[in-house]
Order: structure tokens, then C-alpha cells, then sequence
């Protein structure tokens, strides 16, 4: 079940059943995985904060956060704490359960994603034949969290906000779903690592498909921008509108796993560009093919981050759209669009014109 | 037709935004605008028309501009500026003529607006560039700006 067989992760593996039962053993490889999992969101989400930080201020001429520590690398975990012992406050007219239980809809949703990554040829926690399909389910659930933040919140900012987010996920979910499916096409197989081995041999997706794998990128880009609610597409939390829209009314670590969740959100849309258009982990042009001791997650690594730079840049270039605008770009541009498209890559594949 | 020339000049337009916030994005070491500013302390100089608090430029000789007129007293809309001062003989032709003993300046009132500045005839006051005005004691904000035993430079009142 378990398909990790990273040469550490194998002796972790063969030394936990040679010291216990069975049973005891796989429960404890769970708890393992779920530890690392949980580490990797945290620092990711610590990180990514402090990356957003600093590119924001070098796209506006600052410096960006440079006090705690060298080059600030400890401001967003002094940012942590601060929230961790602040108090988890909330008014009296909210509906205190499903308050309380907003924030970990967020938090799993993105937990979940995370599990099915392939981070290098080893180190994939959940490898199902329908990953694609398992990825775009569960990151639709986040946005539960979002309404029933903004819901339970009893505040008019945080429902405004909430419902624009429904509305928007609504919408541009079916872009995503389409440029994925458009890609898929291509690949045949839902299944993650199956989909990295089609590029191994073939190029890259994006080189693969050429005009209608290009295309599929650029709306994935829009699509997934806003499906992660960073601007130009924040009008959830639009700060000049809504207060901080559907998170307004929340305080403390439950503000913070708001905070976190976005920006792991941004992670996944960025992994699942990754993999589906720049081969996953595997090195450009196949420089470290033959390299054992090589470690494949860093290629993973540095592409997801050139990802999220793209997405960065876009938020500190673009002004924020109107709600109608917001939906004249995806009812009326991208959806025609892409249906075009997909049909463009049926005929490509069929004619056997890929690359 | 339009459908398509529109998508062509929002991606374009979209791109030349790109390219300038890319373009500070690259240059972030010469374009930086950001002051470290307790580190650079020794550093740092304020631009020209900074405001920090006004001063009287004194010459080598410990003589001042200043005439005595009160124009500045008269422009200062909240009564920052008090000057002190009486009729003595003047030394080179022996007559009684109007001189200042003190010329005080209340910084913890002053609101920088500059009116006295540019009411001054013989430009005897300016602004200084200095920013670190904090005291620890309220009346260490009144200042006495001509400098002991200072005298009006010659030539000034013609």
C-alpha cells in the first residue's frame, strides 16, 4: 500500500518490521507519514510566506523582511509563535461549531492533495490509478471551508466574502478541470507516477502537446490562480471591500491555518503544473538520469517554486478584477477557449502530430 | 473580430506589466529604495528639502543674519518662535540700534510649516536635515538658536 521505497524510507521500513509485529509496524510507518507530511505543510507554509515577503518587496524597489535573522529567515516562524499564543477568540453570535471546524476543512483538503504528489521516483505517499481525478475532488473541498468559515462567522463581510468565493470556485473549477482533462489526453492515465514515466521517454507535456499543451498551461495558470484565491482573483478577501472577507471574524492559530492553507494551496496548483507540464522530477533533458545518489525531489522542487514565482509575479503585477469582469474572463474567454482546445488536442493525437 | 483582438491586447498588455515589475524584480540591488536605517545612521544623508527643525547658520566669526525684525515671531502661526531682545549701542557707529539677545525656538510646538522661513528678509534662519529630534526631557525642545556672544553680521541691514 504504502509505496515509498526511498532508499531511507525502505530501511526505515525493513527495520520497523524486524523489531515488531506487523500490525504495530504499519500503524507506526502511518503515524511516521503522516509526521512528515504535517512537517512538510508546516515549513512549506512558513516558507512560502517569507518567499511571498521578499518577492513582493523586490517587485516594489524594498528590501523585505531583514531583522530576524540572516536575510529575515526566522521572521515567519517568530510570526508562528506570536499567533500560537494569541488567544482564540470569537464573538458571541457565531455558530460556534462549524466556526471551530472551518479552518481544519481548509487544512485537510490541502493535506489530502499533498498525499498524492510524486515528489521523486521513491517518495509518493498515496500512488492511486486516479490521482488527477482524487487531486481536483479534494481540492474542491477546501473551499467548503472557506463557505462555512464565512457562514458561521455571522459577519456581512466574511458571508460577501464566502459567497464570492463559491461563486468563483464554481466557475473557474471548470477550467482547471478542462486544461487538466486536456492534458490527460495526452497522457492516458490518471495515474501520477504513470503520467512522470509518459514524459520520461516522450519530452515534457508541454513540448509533447506544443500549441494546445501551451494553451492548456497558460488558462491552468489563470484557472488555478484564482481557484487558490490570490490576487488578481483575492475579491474572497478583497482588503479594500471586505475587511479580510470570510477570515475577518477569526483570530490566533485558526487565522493562521487560514493563512498557511493558501499558501499550500498555491504549492499544489503549482505540483500539479508541475507535473503535468514539466515532467514531475525528472531533470531537464535528462542531465541526472544516470546519477543515482541524485536527489530527484530536488528537480520537483525547484520547478514548483519557479511556478510559484510565476504566481507571485502575477499578484504583484495585476490589478484585482471586478466580480462581473471575474466572470466574463471565465464564462466568455477561457471556457470557449479551452473546449477548442481540447478538441485541438484530440485532433493532434489523433492525426499523430505530438512531438 | 473584436473577441480576438481583445484577448491579443489583454495578453499583451498583461505582458508589458510583466516585464516592468519583472524588471525591478532583477535590478532589486541598484533600484532599492529601502534605508537600513539604524545601521546606516553614520551614513545616511537627508535630501536638501528635508525639514527637520530650524536652525541660524552662524559664519566663523560667530556673526548671524539676523536683524531683529520679528517677521518670523509675526509669520509663526502657533507662537513658536520668541525673540528677546533691546535696543543697545552699537559698537561701529555709536548709535542706538534694535539687536537680539535671544532668538527661541519651540521645536515641541513647531508644526514645520516654514512660514518663518520664508518671511525672514535676510534668510537668517534655514532648515536643518536632522531627523533624530527625540529628548528624554520636554524642555530640552526649546532652543536658543543664536549662539552666545554672537553679533549680527555687517552689511546685512543695508
Amino acid at each position: 500500500m504504502m509505496n515509498i521505497p526511498l532508499s531511507i524510507t525502505t530501511t526505515i521500513h525493513d527495520w520497523l518490521f524486524s523489531i515488531m509485529p506487523e500490525g504495530a509496524a504499519t500503524i507506526t510507518e502511518w503515524v511516521l507519514i503522516a509526521v512528515a507530511y504535517l512537517a512538510l505543510f508546516a515549513v512549506a507554509g512558513l516558507y512560502l510566506v517569507l518567499l511571498e515577503r521578499k518577492v513582493a518587496a523586490w517587485f516594489q524597489f524594498r528590501l523585505g523582511p531583514n531583522r530576524v535573522g540572516p536575510w529575515g529567515i526566522f521572521q515567519t516562524i517568530a510570526d508562528a509563535l506570536k499567533l500560537v499564543s494569541k488567544e482564540i477568540y470569537s464573538n458571541q453570535k457565531v455558530d460556534k461549531f462549524l466556526f471551530n471546524l472551518a479552518p481544519y476543512f481548509v487544512i485537510v483538503a490541502s493535506l489530502m492533495a499533498m498525499a498524492v504528489f510524486p515528489f521523486s521516483k521513491q517518495f509518493q505517499g498515496f500512488d492511486i490509478n486516479i490521482g488527477v481525478f482524487f487531486l481536483f475532488a479534494v481540492s474542491s473541498i477546501g473551499v467548503i471551508g472557506l463557505l462555512v468559515g464565512g457562514w458561521a462567522s455571522n459577519n456581512k463581510y466574511s458571508l460577501i466574502g464566502a459567497m464570492r468565493s463559491g461563486l468563483q470556485t464554481i466557475s473557474y473549477e471548470l477550467s482547471v478541470g478542462l486544461s487538466i482533462l486536456t492534458m490527460v489526453l495526452l497522457t492516458g492515465t490518471l495515474q501520477l507516477s504513470e503520467i512522470i514515466e509518459v514524459q520520461r521517454t516522450g519530452g515534457w507535456l508541454i513540448f509533447q502537446g506544443h500549441i494546445p499543451a501551451v494553451i492548456a498551461f497558460m488558462i491552468f495558470m489563470i484557472a488555478g490562480t484564482a481557484e487558490t484565491n490570490r490576487a488578481p482573483f483575492d475579491l474572497v478577501e478583497a482588503e479594500s471591500e471586505l475587511g479580510a472577507g470570510f477570515h475577518t471574524e477569526y483570530s490566533g492559530m485558526q487565522f493562521a491555518y487560514f493563512f498557511l492553507a493558501e499558501f499550500i494551496n498555491m504549492f499544489i496548483i503549482a505540483s500539479i503544473a508541475v507535473v503535468l507540464f514539466f515532467g514531475g522530477w525528472l531533470s531537464p533533458f535528462g542531465i541526472t538520469e544516470g546519477i543515482t545518489w541524485f536527489p530527484e525531489v530536488l528537480w520537483f522542487v525547484i520547478k514548483v517554486f519557479m511556478i510559484i514565482l510565476l504566481m507571485m509575479w502575477f499578484r504583484w503585477t495585476f490589478p484585482r478584477l471586478r466580480v462581473d469582469q471575474l466572470l466574463t474572463l471565465e464564462w466568455k474567454y477561457l471556457l470557449p477557449i479551452n473546449m477548442v482546445n481540447l478538441v485541438l488536442m484530440a485532433v493532434i493525437i489523433w492525426l499523430n502530430f505530438t512531438l | 473580430m473584436s473577441y480576438f483582438s481583445d484577448i491579443y491586447n489583454g495578453i499583451k498588455t498583461l505582458l508589458t506589466g510583466m516585464r516592468v515589475t519583472g524588471g525591478h524584480f532583477v535590478r532589486i540591488r541598484s533600484e532599492n529604495i529601502t534605508q537600513l536605517y539604524p545601521d546606516n545612521r553614520d551614513t545616511l544623508q537627508m535630501f536638501e528639502r528635508f525639514r527637520g527643525e530650524v536652525v541660524m547658520p552662524h559664519d566663523e566669526n560667530n556673526e548671524h543674519r539676523c536683524t531683529g525684525c520679528q517677521s518670523c515671531e509675526i509669520a509663526c502661526p502657533n507662537g513658536s518662535i520668541e525673540i528677546i531682545w533691546d535696543r543697545q549701542v552699537d559698537p561701529a557707529t555709536g548709535k542706538k540700534k534694535k539687536m537680539i539677545d535671544k532668538h527661541i525656538y519651540h521645536l515641541s510646538m513647531c508644526t514645520m510649516c516654514g512660514l518663518c522661513i520664508s518671511a525672514c528678509p535676510t534668510d537668517a534662519i534655514v532648515w536643518a536635515q536632522n531627523y533624530e529630534n527625540a529628548v528624554y526631557d520636554r524642555s530640552a525642545l526649546t532652543k536658543v538658536l543664536n549662539q552666545p556672544g554672537s553679533k549680527l553680521k555687517a552689511g546685512i541691514e543695508e
